[in-house]
């Protein structure tokens, strides 16, 4: 019976890098996307607002599960019978990190005082200038903390992708365990890793919230 | 009649709640112009109206040359022309005195830099704050915050600033030296409407006084008209006031 080696523990690296890789570009383009739909969640224009609200709904009320799936088979029926595994685990995951990005980003930027609005509007200032220069400069200091939290949540969720064929760190433990069959000793080693990427983000997270606070006192 | 401001049976309601019942008054170049009255009586909403941060239903005004109830009015030119201190400061917390000043002449009169920050230094110099340029807004007092708020907006060359009790959040010391700045600015020939409580200042240093009174102007006149109301309502409240 073989049993656990170095060669396994390289093989899960390998798929931890993968799922760092994914969860980098979840969020790269989760955050990309996210961002324009906070911004259009706050447009003077209804519509814009409107369709943006409907989006993050949809978004918000589908399982991550049910995205990556409807990704996986839904490009198939449009005609591409074989769409590559990171393609379709990157935009399910950039279409489900926008959703809740979008959300978190617009309670942001609408925490900051209405008062700060106006006092760059009698400035002259155009409606750009004001979000860019005095608005998002105090709201990514809000989000940061929440923003990070949120990272971890990706890192975690990634491990979905495997339904569409991807090999990331999860689904790479189960293939270890379908030859060596020693599940607890592998699943403890694939937990372990979670942790070692998730937990840096945590850390920062909160010493980012504490510094915050003292900044605001 | 050179007025830089006239409002003409201006009306305005939040709601069911009619704030503004008729407002009429007229401020002339260089004239200072002290809206009292109690609270609630619409003066800080006048004022806002005059900025167009409201719209008004009814009535007409106009502002240094634009149609402010006009539905096409250029905000962003009226806005050049008129600059407006709140209670609250509202400085950006992000951005050092400096800064604050610096930010609008960059974006919106395309100044460059070291000019942004000549002029900075200059309108801080005119408030008595030269010495703190560096410093964020938290690292003020309610004073100087107040003051750098005067010096932001005098950096934009206003042809008229609004002041909204400017000096209500601040003890009476801080109060001096706000009302001082303002005093030179008076005497500097801008042309001001202060809404204010500070009836002694209002003696001093206004031309004109309007003293609004259920959303309306009940009486209006020279500093002297203080001294001597025509009107039980304008009596009581400054009997009030003393
Ligand atoms: N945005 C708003 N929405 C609804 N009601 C408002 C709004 N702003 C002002 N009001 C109401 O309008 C009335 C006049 O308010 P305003 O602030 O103009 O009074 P004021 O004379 O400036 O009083 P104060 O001396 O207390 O500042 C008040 O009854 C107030 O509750
Ligand atoms: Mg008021």
């Amino acid at each position: 019976m073989p049993t656990f080696t170095i060669v396994h523990l390289e093989y899960l690296s390998w798929a931890a890098l993968w799922t760092i890789g994914l969860s980098a570009i979840a969020f790269l383009g989760g955050g990309l996307l996210g961002f324009a739909m906070a911004l259009a969640r706050i447009s003077p224009n209804r519509w814009v607002r409107n369709a943006a609200a409907v989006y993050i709904q949809i978004i918000q009320g589908t399982p991550l599960l049910i995205l990556l799936f409807l990704i996986y088979f839904g490009v198939a029926i449009l005609g591409f019978n074989r769409v590559p595994a990171i393609l379709a685990a990157g935009v399910g995951l950039t279409i489900y990190a926008s959703g809740f990005l979008a959300e978190i980003w617009r309670g942001c930027i609408e925490s900051v005082p209405k008062t700060q609005w106006e006092a760059a509007e009698c400035l002259a200032m155009t409606r750009w200038q004001r979000m860019t220069r005095v608005i998002l400069p105090q709201a990514v200091k809000i989000a940061t903390p929440s923003t990070v939290g949120f990272m971890v949540q990706i890192v975690k969720n990634t491990s979905l992708a495997s339904v569409v064929g991807f090999i990331e760190l999860s689904q790479a433990g189960k293939v270890i365990n379908n030859s060596i069959f020693e599940p607890f000793k592998i699943f403890v080693i694939v937990a372990i890793f979670y942790f070692a990427i998730c937990f840096p983000l945590s850390t920062w997270s909160r010493s980012l919230e504490r510094k915050l606070n003292v900044g605001r006192r | 009649m050179s007025a830089v401001v006239s409002l003409t049976n201006v009306h305005k309601r939040f709601g069911a709640v009619k704030v503004l019942n008729g407002v009429s008054f007229e401020v002339g170049r260089g004239e200072v112009a002290a809206v009292i009255g109690q609270s609630g009586s619409g003066k800080s909403t006048a004022l806002r109206c005059i900025n167009a941060l409201e719209r008004i239903e009814e009535g007409t005004i106009e502002v240094c040359g634009h149609a402010v109830h006009d539905p096409k009015l250029d905000r962003r030119a009226l806005r050049r022309d008129v600059g407006i201190v709140f209670q609250s400061y509202n400085l950006f917390p992000h951005l050092t005195a400096e800064q604050n000043i610096m930010l609008a002449p960059m974006c919106v009169k395309s100044l460059s830099k070291a000019d942004a920050r000549t002029l900075a230094q200059d309108v801080l110099a005119r408030v008595g704050l030269a010495e703190k340029a560096d410093h964020y807004p938290e690292q003020l007092s309610g004073g100087q915050q107040q003051r750098v708020a005067i010096a932001r907006s005098l950096a934009m060359q206003p042809k008229l600033m609004l002041f909204d009790e400017v000096t209500s959040a601040l003890d009476p010391q801080l109060t001096g030296e706000v009302l001082k700045v303002m005093e030179d600015l008076a005497r500097g020939g801008m042309t001001m409407i202060l809404v204010t409580h500070e009836m002694s200042f209002a003696r001093k240093v206004a031309t004109k006084v309007v003293y609004m009174h259920r959303g309306t102007v009940w009486e209006t006149g020279p500093g002297a008209m203080l001294d001597d109301p025509q009107t039980p309502e304008l009596r009581k409240f400054v009997g009030g006031e003393m």
